[in-house]
């Protein structure tokens, strides 16, 4: 069956990440002065033909790898629905 | 039946009556709501653009096709013009813009032009206003990331902020392409039995009845009743401008149409009524992105970087392949036939049939009510003697310099790629954009400028004033103009004093076209900007192309050398109404611009030619906003060399310096040249203001400033 | 010398550095499409071109550095053959690792096109070999992820093996954050494989080429890889 699975994909911790830190900075002068911090990072949803939910988390941890994730900056964790 | 929700007039619901014998059903009354808006019908502009000299011996292409086309030489042709994006950029500033550059880009690929470079004209409100730093913002963002993805550089433009612009902000893009002349694509060559084909993206539910939503005031809601705006893909366009420009090498295309505003109906309807053909189009066969979407949709459908190419059968295996090597959708969706009928079919169903020759042509002509308003006169009551000369000149050229539409704007255009392609000689930041081209000697020059508080003053005057002005800096350069495009930026036209203000306009730009013999080859007309709290100044939009023989004949500017001569050529009785500088001392618009002279601005342009072919002066700038005052500091800032200045006429010192309007340039000219540069100026007001060199700008009696204070003016703006 | 330029879909520089390298050596280049698997018999030096290839969607460069002619690439920079990526290709040299490090957005979060100055750290490169050490040369830039960055420790490997080949910098050659256009880590602009075949540069040399466009620093860049291939032409040693 198709599978949806959603994939979060973050700066690692102590990559200059410039987009969070604008944001922060825009947040903080609109008066939202309870922000600590904040990371911009990316949301990919992919429908995965598997016969299991474990299956189609083991192909998508093999996209990100293959090419949705640059392992030198980013990190990524996996949802998938019904898992 | 209720025409009216589908923005149609009683008159027109006649038209269409009577030229069917029958009522439309609703999805032709939708297809005709659209294509007879103003946006793309121009039924209040129509006769009045008639006006404009549309012919010369440059000119290959006038107006009525996607683009002019103006011969370079040796069986070479500039395709260019310019467009308005107004609406989507007020409501989607990002989206808005970028679809903006998208659309004219496409519109010189669809004469089988390669676009080169990309101008822009940006009307921000006022820089204090709250909305005013998103809108220009969003705005610049679009057009760099879209323009600078395709590969077309933008390498100039014009920038303007006004108050009147608050809540209407104006994007004009500018786009120009170069094509063999016995390969020029067109739209009017298509031939019964050959196919109809789409080519590019999917179809989707963006921008629908978008041409009709450009076609009203934007309303307060605009947000809400904003068509699903249209998203920009600079990737897909870069593959559609090779796919297309391998087809036309190849000759596997009849003609070609880009679509826009309506989509697929304008695009298809247009090619089939200029090529005299039927057209008989299966709506079932359309790459849709949406499943669901009713034939209506899909007629109207603005999403963008699509195609409609007309192709003979036997081509049509090549023509997929090519597709499939640029991964772009490529679909039959019909054929052409003899006769005039178009009509769509929805799986074998026939939803709609009209004349092809009724949806583009058959709107009637709306003749607005035009009155001068009454006390129109009143705004050219100027009181020069109430206006006290600056107490403090340093501060008061501090101030205008500082001034953000006199500012080099390189914030924006530091984001936009001015130089890939390898032909940019003379980028941003110049009041002449100057390109090569590759394995030839000439030079393209380009200029892109708008005068709105001339033409709100005088819109006769400030029509002619802005043609004249794109004419003064491309002589100056050395480019000798070929013929212009024009965006023209109004308000309503059912407000009777604002429709007068357009004929002014449009009569005063034809007068100084004519006079200078620089056709208006193609254009755009952009109607309904105003919201509830005001409507934009008027603001008629030129950009002119002129060519360059070789380099050694362009003439730049802000090139002064330590011991040049400085000379001002033109009549020293400026006028500082609608002047920047009356606007940076926050005093109201007042007075009345110089009336055009068609001899003196036809004298000083053939003048100013002799004066950079015969490599007379060192550096030459046509005056414009900010007058003397802003050309001497401009030249001096960019040269890295100061002047000291005597004026010696008896006129006051701050409108000669201040002032604007006429045919006038400031040229610094090296000693050795000076009897030549007299010689050719012999006749014309010339006036030797002094000597450049040192690094402080000074003109007696009024100011004096380190050169590099202004460069640190304007090196962060 | 034989030049392969690889055309991705979004390329947009790729005919100026044709141009560019035409002009200036009059070598032989070939434009070899993305889809390819084979480099032309005989290519000495292949250049990854700047551009938008598939858009930059998803990280710039990213699916470039998948595309079928990068197999061929990294064989040929394997065998020592010379391969040079400017800005989007600097950008699918270190997707596709054969660079070390990351470009991410420049620290204005906008796009940059202007004029840099760059000074040449390291002329002992088959790249640079006609300039002199720390000789300022002006090439523009021209993008918007050209922030580049490595790990500490990794930076440190790179500065130490004199990697580092091109930094930004003031025209009279002194650093600091003024001059640094994008906020890349130590100013850097362009670096170099510790075999030193393979260079990645954000600022394009093909756009400093002709005078009348503005520069000619750049033909001593094309000029140093002609002399650098007539002279042999394949690079195996260590820096």
């Amino acid at each position: 069956m198709l599978r949806h699975v959603h994939v979060f994909v973050q700066l690692k911790d102590g990559v200059l990440d410039i987009q969070g830190k604008a944001v922060a900075n825009s947040l903080v002068s609109l008066g939202h002065d309870s922000l600590g911090s904040a990371k911009v990072g990316k949301y990919i949803q992919l429908w995965i033909e598997a016969d299991s939910a474990a299956g189609a988390r083991k192909e998508a941890e093999k996209m990100c790898d293959d090419l949705l994730v640059n392992p030198i900056i980013e990190q990524y964790s996996i949802e998938v629905e019904g898992e | 039946m209720d025409f009216s929700k589908y923005g149609i007039r009683k008159e027109e619901f006649a038209a269409a009556e009577a030229a069917l014998g029958r009522e439309p059903n609703e999805c032709e009354l939708r297809i005709l709501g659209v294509m007879w808006s103003e946006h793309c019908s121009y039924k209040s502009t129509k006769h009045l653009l008639k006006h404009f000299p549309t012919r010369g011996p440059k000119v290959v292409l006038g107006p009525g096709e996607n683009a002019g086309i103006v011969d370079l030489g040796d069986g070479l042709g500039a395709a260019f013009k310019a467009e308005s994006h107004n609406h989507p950029s007020a409501v989607a500033p990002y989206q808005g813009a970028a679809t903006g550059v998208g659309g004219i880009i496409r519109d010189i690929l669809a004469l089988g032009a390669r676009p080169v470079a990309s101008m822009d004209g940006l009307f921000f409100g006022d820089p204090e206003h709250p909305r005013t730093g998103h809108l220009s913002a969003g705005i610049v963002k679009g057009v760099g990331d879209y323009g600078n993805a395709v590969g077309v550089p933008t390498v100039g433009g014009k920038t303007v902020y006004d108050p009147c612009y608050n809540e209407n902000p104006l994007l004009n893009a500018f786009c120009i392409g170069l094509v063999e002349l016995d390969k020029i694509v067109s739209s009017q060559t298509a031939r019964p039995g050959q196919l109809v084909v789409l080519l590019g993206s999917k179809t989707g539910r963006d921008g629908i009845a978008g041409a009709a939503f450009a076609s009203v005031e934007l309303s307060e809601d605009a947000k809400e009743s904003r068509p699903s705006i249209q998203i920009g893909d600079p990737f897909a366009e870069k593959m559609l401008i090779e796919a297309c420009l391998e087809l036309k090498e190849k000759n596997l295309i009849v003609s070609m149409q880009d679509m826009g505003a309506a989509g697929i109906t304008s695009s298809s309807s247009e090619v089939a009524a200029k090529s005299g053909v039927g057209m008989k189009l299966h709506f079932d066969r359309v790459p849709l992105r949406a499943a669901d979407m009713e034939p209506w949709e899909i007629a109207l459908s603005e999403s963008q970087e699509r195609m409609l190419l007309i192709v003979a059968p036997e081509h049509m295996e090549e023509v997929s392949s090519v597709a499939r090597k640029w991964e772009l959708d490529c679909a039959v969706i019909g054929e052409t036939e003899e006769g005039d009928d178009y009509s769509i079919f929805f799986h074998g169903e026939k939803v709609a049939s009209l004349p092809a020759t009724l949806i583009g042509d058959g709107c009637p002509p709306i003749h607005w009510p035009s009155e001068k308003p009454a006390d129109f006169e009143t705004r050219w009551d100027f009181d020069l003697d109430g206006l006290p000369a600056p107490g403090d000149w340093n501060a008061a050229m501090l101030s205008l310099l500082g001034n953000p539409s006199m500012t080099p704007k390189r914030w924006i255009f530091e984001q936009y790629d001015s130089m890939v392609q390898l032909n940019t000689v003379s980028g941003p930041g110049h009041p002449v954009s100057v390109l090569r081209i590759k394995g030839r000697e000439s030079l393209i020059g380009l200029v892109f400028d708008a005068d709105p508080w001339k033409c709100c003053l005088d819109p006769f005057r400030g029509g002619a004033e802005t043609v004249a002005r794109t004419v003064r800096a491309l002589s100056v350069a050395g480019a000798e103009p070929l013929g212009l495009t024009d965006c023209l930026n109004f308000p309503s036209p059912e407000v009777p004093g604002q429709y007068w203000a357009l004929e002014e306009c449009i009569e005063g730009m034809a007068a100084a076209c004519g006079a200078l013999g620089c056709p208006v080859v193609s254009g755009n007309v952009s109607l309904y900007n105003e919201t509830k709290s005001g409507a934009i100044l008027p603001t008629p939009v030129v950009g002119t192309v002129g060519l360059i023989p070789s380099p050694e004949d362009f003439l730049p500017c802000g090139a002064w050398e330590e011991g040049d001569l400085l000379f001002l050529v033109g009549p020293c009785n400026p006028s500082l109404a609608g002047s920047l500088y009356i606007r940076s001392l926050g005093r109201p618009e007042a007075g009345r611009p110089l009336e055009f002279s068609g001899e003196a601005e036809k004298d000083f342009s053939e003048r100013a030619l002799r004066t950079a072919r015969k490599k007379a002066a060192h550096s030459g700038r046509a005056l414009a906003g900010g007058g003397l005052a802003a050309a001497l500091a401009k030249d001096s800032a960019e040269s890295g060399c100061g002047a000291r200045i005597a004026l010696g006429i008896p006129t006051r010192k701050d409108v000669v310096l201040f002032g604007e309007g006429g045919a006038r340039a400031l040229y610094s000219v090296p000693m050795s040249r000076v009897p030549l540069f007299k010689a050719i100026w012999s006749g014309y007001p010339c006036l030797e203001l002094g000597r450049a060199g040192g690094d402080v700008l000074s003109v007696g009696g009024a100011f004096s400033l380190a050169v590099s204070r202004i460069q640190e003016i304007w090196r962060n703006n | 010398m034989k030049t392969a330029v690889v055309i991705f879909p979004g390329s947009n520089c790729d005919q100026d550095v044709i141009h560019a390298v035409r002009d200036t050596v009059g070598c032989e280049v070939n434009a070899v499409w993305h889809r390819e698997e084979q480099l032309p018999e005989g290519t000495g030096l292949v250049i990854l071109p700047g551009g938008f290839s598939y858009g930059d969607y998803l990280r710039s460069g990213a699916m470039a550095a998948r595309s079928p002619i990068m197999g061929a690439v990294k064989e040929h920079a394997g065998q020592g053959g010379l391969v040079l990526g400017i800005c989007n290709g600097f950008q699918i040299l270190t997707e596709s690792s054969l660079l070390p490090g990351v470009l991410l957005p420049n620290k204005t979060l906008s796009f940059i096109c202007r004029p840099c100055f760059l000074s040449v750290e390291n002329t002992d490169t088959p790249f640079t070999g006609l300039f002199e050490k720390g000789q300022v040369v002006q090439f523009p830039i021209a993008h918007g992820d050209g922030l580049f960055f490595l790990p500490a420790d990794e930076l440190n490997d790179l500065e130490n093996r004199g990697g580092a080949v091109f930094r930004y910098v003031s025209p009279g050659g002194v650093g600091g954050d003024e001059w640094n256009p994008n906020g890349s880590v130590n100013s850097i602009a362009g670096i170099v494989n510790p075999q030193g075949n393979i260079l990645g540069l954000m600022p394009h040399p093909e756009r400093a080429s002709e005078a009348i466009l503005g520069g000619e620093d750049g033909r001593l860049f094309w000029r140093s890889v002609a002399s650098f291939l007539e002279k042999g032409g394949r690079r195996h040693g260590l820096l």
